[in-house]
């Protein structure tokens, strides 16, 4: 393992033993491994902890409670406020109490009890081909039959739908959230499925004129350099920062709490401490193109080309709650089907 | 391949059949018995465990699963079977006739080049596909340049994630297994009674439909089942194409609505539809004797195409060939030379690589004792109870990947936390999750899924070998033990080595039970190709592709040679 200079000057200067040799920390995460990745590159450079990943795309909640008492697991970090609360509800995690964690983020993107943090926040956009006569748009238009077989979205299902899916939901109440998605539905060019990217590349390839999709993903593929091809898909589109005809934009947050049974405890509070820190939340904004937490945190030149993002002002507490219900709701509308 | 074994078997053995009622009582081979039932209750527990989830109730939401998830989950897959069925048969058919029926040039090669597409597993084809037939893909790139359109917003093809297009990609890898058997069924059919049919008054394409399609009707069934269950288990492919099938439907109960009872009430469905593929295979394999086994004459002679008619026969021929195995194959080596030419191979898919190989051969090596415990109490002790433990071992062949995963996660997850809590009281400190972290609970599964390949391949291998061996070593004061490792054993090399070769590939290969059974932070090279197919994104996948394609091929290299040798010894 190497150590850099600065952590071994730290280290000693902390006179903190074996931190350099032993110190280990099992993260698991539902994030995609390209997107944690230099997180936590630069979290080992500093502190010199190994981290140990467990990338679970699915399951990863089920999987710490078969683990019980006994789960490896110091840290769970995973997208979607409802996965985040789904940990709280199944007795996975603990309070925070690192005050520097807690200062760092905002009180409305705390857990319950403190039991999980914001990381980082995305909006739910809408990518539209970049001739397409269009500056605005708001969610509820996206059932307009205007767009009829011109709309691209993944599953329905998937916690980014639902979690805006909810968010309708809240604004609107139940017979209208159904309509709507029912002609969403009507509107889309394909089945639901794939990935936020396929959206641009369909959107390129001609199947459809807009697609809803994560905006941290346009910077993903504008600078992709292993797989130049995303490129031309992120520069086909024009990114739409939808509002709410009663409010604004919806965005979900990626999170992080440290396990109840954490065997490392003290490293995954270094962990927490370090991903809110000033370094980490300009990486989540240049490295992955997301909305930092801490204020005052630059954008990314991309991300700050889409706009001035206007956050719709429901708590994200209230919007989880009505998950389960629009999840039906996809499966009742045949949304998937 | 099985058709074709147990074929064979039944005609070694019918002289043998006798003699087999004659075999020894007493206590010889008890324990050998017990054992294998042992190895039957590893495969029960998880239907048991599978069962227990279900009537664990679901919160109320059992109306709206079944209105809303279950039924539309239910008449995908149906439909999905259905085309798939038609598909494979008629392919798989037309194919085997042609081959087995004609000669024309390049016959000897399609003769087992058809069996290619086994090679590709479904997940592969539709990732392959996907990228190939999107609107920016080199496909309908070429012809809108040939078409002179210039944007895909003027001219494209159907999109190939819908429900045609799953059928025909899982069509085209899956023909095979109709192709395999009903080639060998109408290359033993005796010319004899075709040409009775001839003298008759039937036209050669009365012939076909009126007696040789009915005669193999067997095989076809055999056949088009295990197809189906293999469509029945597939995972990737279903979802990257957006058809929601019951596996799909599984998957996202469990994952998506966090509902275990949920997704282990859908499975129980999954294994109704799977008794009646089950059920359509038995009866194909009882029909089977009276098709295959009656007569032992002089083979047809296959009609000489010349000319156009012979070239025209290969080219309908070596398009399944090239659809289902040439392009895909073409693809990713293409893929990975660019991406192995920027890149390099990282190490992270050294690791999948290394993880991978691991993995399968523990995998082979348990299903393969298993398999020879099984088989070897049948043979000790021949008798409805060795049948039975051998027909509930095999049990897992026919359940689909998600549902073994489910029914092995809850006992072994149990399993874990009890060894750890006891090894923490005796010895102030556990092993952790000792089998779910050592990667021994997805070999689990893999046993469970594989064990059938293993009890029916030595079976076929021990049907092979004179009884009178058997009786022969007891009477040299031989037990059990003994006769197994000197005689049965040395003599069924051959055909464990090709259970071992088809385990082996078929653990390299499995993506459903990997994918929620693997070890923290293990992906395989099928994870990591589902992974990056999930997001969309085309990164090593194709690398990851092409290692599992490059040995998939060798097995069905060995099935060919077994299926050239079996018809020599025919002919």
């Amino acid at each position: 393992m190497t150590i850099s200079l600065r952590s071994l000057i730290l280290s000693t200067a902390l006179l903190v033993p074996g931190v350099a040799a032993a110190a280990e920390l099992n993260l698991y995460t539902s994030r995609e491994p390209g997107l944690v990745a230099p997180l936590l590159e630069a979290f080992t450079e500093e502190t010199g902890v190994t981290v140990n990943t467990v990338f679970l795309k699915d399951g990863l909640a089920e999987r710490v409670q078969a683990e019980g008492a006994s789960s490896p697991a110091d840290v769970l970090m995973a997208v979607d406020a409802g996965n985040m609360n789904d940990f709280v509800e199944m007795g996975l995690t603990q309070p925070i109490t690192s005050k520097a964690v807690l200062a760092a983020v905002p009180t409305a993107l705390h857990g319950p009890d403190d039991q999980w943090v914001a990381l980082s926040m995305r909006a739910r956009v809408v990518y539209a081909a970049k001739d397409l006569d269009i500056s605005s748009i708001t969610y509820e238009d996206l059932a307009d039959p205007k767009w009829k077989g011109k709309l691209c979205i993944r599953s329905g299902q998937h916690p980014y739908n639902t979690a805006l899916f909810a968010a309708y939901l809240a604004h609107h109440g139940a017979e209208a959230t159904e309509t709507w998605l029912a002609g969403m539905k009507d509107n889309l060019a394909r089945t639901p499925g794939g990935g936020d990217r396929d959206g641009a590349k369909d959107i390129l390839g001609g199947i459809c004129d807009i697609a809803v999709a994560n905006s941290y993903y346009v910077g993903k593929m504008r600078t992709n350099e292993k797989d130049p091809q995303q490129k031309e898909w992120g520069e086909a589109i024009k990114v739409l920062l939808p509002t709410f005809e009663d409010g604004g934009t919806h965005v979900n947050i990626s999170g992080a709490a440290i396990a109840k049974h954490a065997p490392n405890h003290a490293e995954a509070v270094k962990l927490l401490e370090f991903l809110t820190s000033d370094d980490a939340q300009k990486l989540y904004a240049e490295a992955n193109f997301e909305y930092p937490v801490k204020a005052g945190a630059d954008l990314s030149p991309i991300v700050a080309s889409f706009g001035d993002l206007k956050i719709d002002s429901l708590p994200l507490s209230e919007v989880v709650a009505g998950r389960k219900q629009v999840s039906n709701m996809v499966d009742k509308v045949g949304f998937n089907n | 391949m099985t058709t074709t074994a147990l074929t064979a078997a039944a005609k070694t053995q019918a002289g043998a059949r006798s003699a087999l009622r004659r075999a020894p009582r007493g206590r010889t081979g008890r324990a050998w018995v017990w054992a294998a039932a042992g190895v039957a209750v590893l495969v029960l527990i998880p239907v048991a465990a599978l069962l227990w989830q279900a009537v664990q109730g679901s919160e109320g939401l059992w109306s709206h699963l079944w209105a809303h998830v279950l039924l539309p989950a239910l008449g995908q897959s149906l439909i999905l079977l259905g085309g798939v069925g038609v598909v494979v048969i008629a392919l798989g058919t037309s194919l085997a006739w042609l081959v087995a029926r004609h000669d024309f040039p390049g016959r000897r090669i399609l003769d087992w080049a058809l069996l290619l597409p086994l090679a590709v597993p479904s997940y592969i084809i539709a990732f392959v596909y996907l990228d190939l037939m999107h609107p920016l893909g080199p496909v309908q790139d070429t012809l809108r340049a040939i078409l002179g359109y210039a944007s895909p917003r003027d001219f494209r093809l159907p999109d190939i994630r819908s429900m045609p297009g799953a059928i025909g990609l899982l069509g085209l890898v899956l023909y095979p297994y109709v192709y395999l058997p009903v080639r060998a069924m109408f290359a033993m059919q005796a010319a004899g009674l075709l040409e009775a049919g001839r003298m008759l008054g039937c036209s050669r394409r009365a012939l076909f439909w009126r007696l040789a399609l009915p005669l193999a009707r067997p095989a076809i069934a055999v056949g088009a089942s295990l197809a189906l269950m293999e469509a029945l288990n597939d995972i990737g492919a279903s979802e990257f194409l957006g058809v929601r099938t019951l596996t799909v439907s599984v998957y996202s109960t469990w994952v998506t609505r966090s509902d275990l009872p949920g997704a282990a009430q859908i499975a129980l469905v999954m294994l109704v539809v799977v008794a009646g593929l089950v059920a359509l295979e038995r009866l194909g394999r009882r029909r089977q004797r009276f098709a295959g086994g009656a007569q032992r004459l002089r083979p047809v002679t296959p009609l000489r195409l010349h000319g156009l008619r012979g070239w025209l026969a290969f080219g309908l021929g070596a398009l399944p060939v090239l659809l289902g195995f040439g392009v895909p194959l073409a693809w990713l080596i293409s893929e990975s030379v660019t991406r192995i030419g920027t890149a390099g191979i990282s190490a992270q898919l050294r690791t999948e690589t290394l993880n991978t190989l691991l993995l399968s051969a523990g995998a082979t090596i348990a299903v393969l004792t298993g398999g020879a415990l099984v088989a070897f109490a049948a043979r000790l002790r021949p008798g409805a109870v060795t049948a039975g433990i051998g027909r509930l071992a095999s049990l897992g062949y026919a359940m689909p990947g998600t549902v073994i995963a489910l029914g092995v996660l809850v006992p072994v997850a149990g399993l874990d936390r009890l060894i750890d809590t006891g090894a923490r009281a005796l010895f102030d400190a556990g092993p952790g999750l000792l089998l779910l972290g050592s990667g021994i609970a997805l070999g689990y599964a893999y046993f469970v899924r594989f064990l059938a390949i293993s009890i029916g391949g030595i079976e076929s291998g021990f049907s092979q070998i004179p009884r009178s061996l058997d009786h022969a070593a007891r009477c040299l004061g031989h037990g059990p033990g003994a006769s197994f490792r000197r005689l049965h054993l040395p003599l069924t090399r051959p055909a464990l080595a090709a259970a071992a070769l088809l385990v082996f590939v078929d653990s390299m290969k499995e993506l459903s039970a990997t994918l929620l059974l693997r070890p923290v932070g293990v992906e395989t090279l099928a994870t990591h190709l589902y992974g990056e197919a999930a997001r969309g994104t085309y990164e090593e996948g194709a690398v990851a592709a092409l290692a599992i394609v490059a040995a998939g091929i060798a097995p069905v290299i060995a099935l060919a040679r077994l299926g050239r040798r079996k018809s020599t010894m025919v002919g």
